[in-house]
């Protein structure tokens, strides 16, 4: 009889900083103490917490081990699992208060955890994603019995109608009503449902996790969804870089198939539909969804002018309702909580939770569920624990490449759909990347743009063309070569391309920096008219100086300068010859005096 | 599967399974397995309460768990039991058969085995 289960962490973050071999120990390690019969060891996705990785979680206790090491296996397993003392020094007990706690406390009493509420995220890090069982443990597979059973597809639509849901990538549009328009036209009309994984921004990790963790909720809700329009056909897109994902879905597709909850006459009801997956090569153009439709039909991924929009001629010319992993995630708690509980989470406009991926210059880098309508503060400070180094914080930008920044005098805006676009941001996928101080933004602009640039797909000029000459100018302003004017060409050529792209993709590509324009002019400015990157990122615009009064004319730095810009009198203070130096930072390292700054 | 009948099967048989996760039961049973409790002989008590809890179908509300030295050696293996609004009842020199009754008394019944406890020993 088993009395302890122990979760060991199988998603990317934890995979990566070696938890197989943990698993692999523990399981050994167990088996020598002979407690296999008394203590299990289960595989999950993601908890969150990535940072602090690879993650264990003991049950029933719900003692919290962080970063464990294969060398402390053993330890775990005579101490806590045999003796029931944990192992005081790897357990993370950080309840985000000022007084420190001793010993374990539960997970949901962490910092971390406390402030969250995880539905999209529910099971991950709960059941072992490629155990079909653990997940009808936790109800499973019940929402789309429900559905085919009990209701009609017009009830499901509505119901989900109701429940206010918008997708959870890119524009917000209210998933039942996507569905409304897909479900109409001449009976025995082939239709597609298709799960847009195609995770492209930056920096995010939301979808990943949720097919890493939970695969079958979202395979259930794309044949609730089947059902709801009349189709019997659907695709996951999903990018080849993510392996574990594949893996985990292909095994998740095989097991539905198995208990006949893919197939043909689905609970014995007649309906029928099944699943194919289709690997992506890692083009952010494919996550936009007509390009993402032309690239499952075998073409290069490139997208098509809407209208007509997917719902009415998609995949394969045929009506197709198209949503993203977390939006699907959401699906089947929905039919069997109903659309008022639903809607009872979250603010008037935006209902629900939304995870995060939270990423950059924060203390818990990792992934969050919260519901909608938090003030970003509570997802930087309460959540994510803040800054590191007790820097402080200048901005979030949310939305990724499509979005834009949010300044830290607008830290308390609630993260809502509405709020986040009055701002000038959007919610996009998820992605949220915090800077401080030690961050330029014009340099943050910049990087956003190289890679709408490189991922361009070139089908339109706007895009092709037009986001290469923002980025020309981007980079001369960071090479202090920018000129007055600048800042307003690059708000012109925003303008056009925002107008003008084909897709949404091309469309939001300036906004990164018009909203570094709107918030941080002054940062632009100094570049263009001091010639000066306020946070000394910019290498171009340093100036490296050696202190006359500090110098001890040792001549260290002289040496070590690759370009022989450092001359002087040994014992009195040299100087840098501005016109020679590459700013590479190398005398900055040399000195032992502190006598060379950096301005 | 041809029917919501076997899913429900499934979800029924494997609750119990995973239920541990959800490590909130509004009763703790906490054995103390420090050495002293193991050489006493805790682990056979520690399985007895496992299996009986779920046979009972008590695993809902029902947490089993360990836990290090109580302080009281010389009364290993110990077994305290925490409810709810209710003062802890700690038993002494438990055995695999003690637990099944406590299990079906205490647990079960709502009244604790007065005889097992610290005071009557």
């Amino acid at each position: 009889m088993i009395r302890t289960h122990v979760l060991v962490c199988g998603g990317t973050g934890c995979t990566s900083s070696n938890s197989p071999a943990i698993r692999a120990a523990m399981e050994k390690e167990i088996e020598a103490r002979g407690l296999s019969e008394e203590v299990k060891v289960v595989q999950t996705g993601c908890f969150g917490l990535c940072a602090l990785g690879p993650i264990m979680i003991v049950y029933p206790d719900g003692t919290f081990y962080s970063r464990v090491t294969e060398e402390d296996v053993p330890e775990i397993v005579e101490e806590h699992l045999l003796k029931g003392r944990p192992v005081e020094r790897l357990v993370y007990n950080d309840t985000g208060n000022e007084e420190k706690v001793d010993g374990p406390v539960s997970l949901s009493d962490t910092g971390f955890y406390k402030k969250q509420l995880r539905l999209a995220l529910r099971n991950c890090g709960v059941i072992n994603p490629e155990v079909i069982d653990e997940y009808i443990a936790m109800d499973g597979y019940a929402a789309l019995g429900k559905v085919l059973t009990e209701m009609t597809p017009k009830e499901v639509i509505d119901l989900v109608l109701a429940s206010g849901l918008r997708g959870r990538c890119g524009a917000g549009f209210p998933t039942g009503r996507k569905w409304m328009f897909a479900s109409g036209g001449e009976p025995g009309t082939k239709k597609y449902v298709v799960c847009n994984a195609d995770e492209g921004d930056p920096g995010a990790f939301m979808d990943r996790s949720v097919l890493e963790g939970d695969p079958h909720a979202v395979i259930e809700a794309m044949a609730i969804a089947a059902y709801a329009i009349g189709a019997d056909e659907g695709y996951i897109y999903v990018r080849a870089e993510y392996p574990i994902a594949v893996k985990r879905l292909n095994i998740a597709i095989g097991q539905a198939r198995e208990y006949g909850l893919l197939g043909k006459n689905i609970f014995g009801t007649g309906f029928n539909f099944d699943i194919t997956v289709r690997l992506g090569a890692g083009a952010f153009v494919c996550g936009e969804e007509t390009a993402l439709l032309t690239s499952i039909e075998g073409n290069r991924g490139e997208p098509r002018p809407r209208p007509p929009f997917p719902a009415v001629k998609g995949l394969f010319g045929q009506p197709t309702i198209i949503n993203n992993v977390e939006t699907y995630a959401n699906i089947p708690q929905i039919i069997l909580k109903g659309a008022e509980w639903f809607s009872s989470i979250g603010c008037e406009k935006s209902k629900g939770t939304k995870v995060f991926a939270l990423g950059g210059k924060i203390n818990h880098t990792g992934l969050v569920e919260v519901p909608m309508g938090t003030p970003l503060s509570t997802i930087i400070y309460d959540i994510g624990g803040g800054i590191p180094n007790g820097k402080k914080f200048k901005a979030a930008q949310t939305g990724g490449p499509s979005g834009g920044c949010i300044p830290a005098s607008l830290i308390d805006t609630p993260v809502d759909y509405d709020s986040l676009t009055a701002i000038g941001s959007m919610m996009g996928s998820g992605g949220l990347i915090v800077m401080d101080e030690d961050n330029c933004m014009v340099d943050i602009a910049k990087f956003f743009l190289t890679f709408t640039v490189d991922e361009s797909c070139g089908k339109c000029t706007p895009c092709r063309e037009g986001t290469r000459r923002m980025l020309e100018i981007l980079e001369r302003i960071t090479d202090g070569k920018g000129e007055e004017g600048d800042i307003e060409r690059l708000e012109s050529l925003a303008k056009t391309i925002k107008t003008t792209a084909l897709c949404g993709l091309g469309q939001t590509a300036p906004n990164p920096v018009l909203s570094t324009i709107r918030y941080f002019r002054d940062e632009y400015e100094a570049h263009i008219r001091e010639k000066r990157c306020p946070a000394h990122v910019c290498q171009k615009l340093a100036r490296f100086v050696i202190d006359p009064e500090k110098c001890k004319g040792c001549s260290a730095c002289s040496r070590k300068c690759p370009v022989g810009a450092i001359s002087g009198q040994i014992k009195s203070p040299f100087v840098i010859d501005q016109t020679k130096c590459i700013k590479c930072g190398t005398c900055l390292d040399t000195c032992k005096f502190g006598a060379i700054s950096k301005n | 599967m041809k029917s919501l009948e076997e899913l429900a099967a499934i979800r029924d048989r494997m609750k119990s399974r995973v239920v541990l996760r959800e490590g909130s039961g509004e009763t703790r049973v906490v054995v103390g397995m420090a050495t002293c409790g193991i050489a006493a002989g805790a682990r056979p008590v520690l399985n007895a309460f496992v299996e009986e809890v779920a046979k009972e179908n008590l695993t809902d509300h029902v947490t089993v768990t360990q836990t290090g030295c109580i302080g009281i050696c010389q009364y290993e293996p110990v077994v305290e039991v925490f409810e709810a609004g209710k003062e802890k009842v700690t038993y002494v020199k438990m055995t695999a058969e003690k637990a099944k009754r406590v299990v079906e008394e205490h647990l079960k019944g709502g009244k604790p085995v007065s005889e097992y406890t610290i005071g009557n020993n």
